[in-house]
């Protein structure tokens, strides 16, 4: 795997010929300042052991590496583990990156912190590293989202952050995107952008990923304590795919471990109504980034449908595209359907709610451990915990709560 | 007559150029024509015809707007592509596209560029296109005998800036300020100063047009008098056609009346100072 290598520090952001950095000229100072200071920080020993301090102190990692014993007995196929980011503070996977990432805008001296978000999950997630580092926390959300996920806006409030309603496009998190690089733009001199996930122009999608690689790490270690062996499969959802990337990389050297990235079907890929960037898109460029995303033929986005909103993002990050590309790893899509079912499922047979994101990666788990055997083992990350869902759940089921 | 010939000629005559932004197709691409007819009979020496695009993250509301109305209109970016080519049996004024890089990178570098210079295109500006991304780009254009034009902003360091002059044809666009496109009441004393440092780069060298925020007259004026080549004007000219949507003579009248206000900024009160 000599080519996956190299793009531990991707030369110009490039992962094989995706990524990039097609940005405003205004911003690329930013970018090229950014790259640097993290490129420093880093092997910088007193960033390590703080962020370290944070992560196990505040976000309470390691995160569990727990052995679904129902769930695989009723599948009846491959041992079934889950990786327990649902379990982290704020309920999902995002703390990782925002840690990072507000350490990093403290380090470069900037004041003032603007995200996206989506479900709201990166939302509150930098509200929460702000807040707790002393730092102004500015969120662009779509209008629909915030309709969809009200919920999370209250927290953001609670937590100290702004959230900044976005009425252009699609009204969703592409939209939500391009607002806060308009922000950034006109506020580039004393703002930090804190990107969300494994997209954006470089350095982000290394950033991020770098961040959440402690994921895989720690599976890398928990799996061989408890099995004593590398796991035959690594399943975990993508919308921008950070909590994929963070599962992924530490194993992209492990051969034999399959790697299944599963994108959100919506009604199914043959309705058009989906976000499945990698599985139905076509290479394009958009926030900074060479990539799948889903595109009329004249190149113009495409407004996506998910039922979750983390997965409601016509591109995907980059160095995703890579590993399709080389076949390193396998993008399947599941739909809202199947998604909800599994979502049930896991409910009740571990007593377990999960996000409707990660609802997606169970509903091809269960598929594909049925298709195993019985001493074969999974891992599905399970990126977030579904009690922001419940609402949009129950609206599905059409039960009145 | 090519961008650079433009710039040439209007300097010898003591003049600044207006180059006047529309995006192609709004609010409907019979209406594009006229509008871009207007524009030149009034005084516009350069004509910035836009390519909308579903995700204009350089873009202000005004333009943003714009180009939702232009893709409502069904326009698809080979059909403003041929209303260059339309424009140009009328008026031989240069006419520059501007776009996002999906909007070429989709319909591919070699097949965009043909059809570009099929249809008379004499120049591009990509705004989100940095020259770190721009070599096979700035080959395959200049291939076609199309000009590069690449962007400078308030924060483009010295190093980078005499790269961006490597790529840069045809002219170079200054960003005037931090932020996105639209129409500001008032110019920024940090504009000038940015115009009189980077002239000082590319005197002799390359004509410089600025452009983000100017809409006023005297702003046009203040830009030329600090060694500005050229004002580019665009939010102000789509929101007269937003506001005037429904009533054509209207928005002709409009267009054609500020036209010539901005383009009677461009000349210099005193050609003689000019020409020593």
């Amino acid at each position: 795997m000599k080519e996956i290598k190299k793009y531990n520090y991707p030369i110009d952001g490039k992962y094989g010929k995706y990524g990039g950095r097609f940005v405003p000229e205004t911003l690329m100072s930013a970018i090229l300042d950014l790259e640097k200071e993290y490129l420093r920080l880093k092997d910088d020993q007193e960033f390590k052991r703080e962020l370290d301090y944070y992560l196990s102190e505040y976000a309470g990692r390691p995160t569990p590496l727990y052995f679904a014993k129902n769930l695989t007995k009723k599948v009846g196929g491959a041992k079934i583990y889950l990786k327990r980011e649902d379990l982290l503070h704020g309920g999902a996977h995002k703390i990782n990156n925002t840690l990072g990432q507000a350490l990093i805008a403290k380090r470069m001296g900037k004041t003032r912190v603007i995200a996206e978000t989506g479900a709201g999950q990166h939302g509150v997630a930098t509200a929460m590293a702000c807040a707790v580092l002393g730092l102004k926390a500015e969120i662009y959300m779509g209008e629909e989202d915030i309709v969809r996920q009200k919920l999370n806006v209250f927290r953001m409030n609670l937590l100290g952050a702004k959230v900044h309603p976005v009425n252009s496009g699609s009204r969703t998190l592409k939209d939500a995107i391009n607002e806060a690089l308009r922000d950034w733009v006109t506020n580039v001199k004393t703002t930090y952008y804190l990107i969300g996930s494994v997209v954006g122009p470089h350095p982000y999608p290394m950033i991020v990923r770098d961040f959440q690689s402690v994921i895989g790490k720690e599976i890398k270690s928990q799996i061989m304590k408890k099995e004593n062996r590398m796991p035959d499969a690594l399943i975990a959802c993508v919308g921008g795919g950070s909590n994929a990337i963070g599962t992924f990389y530490p194993f992209l050297d492990e051969r034999k471990v399959e790697l299944y990235g599963v994108e959100a079907g919506g009604y199914g890929i043959e309705s058009g109504k989906h976000a499945a960037s990698i599985c139905a898109g076509n290479e394009g460029i958009l926030h900074g980034m060479l990539t799948y995303f889903l595109q009329n033929e004249h190149g113009q986005i495409c407004t996506t449908h998910s039922i979750s909103a983390g997965l409601d993002y016509p591109g995907v990050g980059p160095e995703h595209s890579f590993l399709k590309s080389i076949g390193r790893a396998k993008y399947v899509s599941v739909t809202d359907d199947k998604a909800v079912k599994a979502f049930l499922e896991l409910s009740k047979t571990e007593g377990i709610i999960p996000a409707l994101e990660p609802s997606h990666s169970l509903a091809f788990a269960i598929e594909l451990a049925g298709s195993m055997k019985k001493d074969d083992l999974i891992v599905v990350t399970l990126s977030g915990r579904g009690d922001k869902d419940v609402q949009v759940v129950a609206d599905y089921l059409k039960v009145k709560i | 007559m090519s961008i650079k010939e433009t710039f040439i000629r209007l300097k010898n005559k003591g003049e600044g150029a207006l180059i006047s932004y529309i995006m192609g197709g709004d609010p409907r691409p019979d209406l594009t024509i006229k509008i871009a007819k207007a524009l030149i009979e009034s005084g516009s020496d350069i004509l910035e015809l836009g390519i909308p695009f579903s995700d204009p993250i350089a873009d202000g509301p005004t333009i943003q707007a714009a180009n939702l109305r232009a893709l409502k209109s069904g326009i698809t970016p080979i059909r403003v592509l041929e209303m260059v080519n339309q424009i140009k049996d009328y008026h031989k004024i240069p006419i520059v596209i501007l776009t996002y890089y999906n909007i070429i990178f989709r319909a591919g570098l070699e097949n965009f560029f043909d059809k570009a210079n099929k249809s008379k295109v004499d120049g591009i500006i990509v705004p989100d296109l940095p020259v770190e991304e721009a070599q096979d780009y700035k080959l395959i254009a200049n291939k076609h005998g199309i000009d590069t034009i690449f962007l400078a902003s308030p924060s483009t360091s010295t190093n980078r800036l005499r790269k961006i002059l490597d790529y840069t044809s045809g002219f170079l666009y200054i960003v005037s300020l931090f932020g996105v496109t639209g129409a500001r009441k008032k110019l920024k004393r940090s504009t000038i100063h940015l115009i009189e440092k980077i002239s000082s780069y590319t005197k002799g060298k390359i004509p410089l047009a600025v452009g983000f925020g100017i809409s006023q007259p005297y702003q046009v004026k203040s830009i030329i008098e600090a060694g500005a080549d050229g004002a580019i004007v665009g939010s102000s000219f789509v929101k007269i056609i937003e506001e005037s949507i429904h009533d054509e003579n209207k928005m002709l009248n409009n267009i054609r009346r500020y036209t010539n206000e901005l383009k009677r900024a461009t000349i210099f009160e005193d050609v003689k100072s000019l020409s020593q």
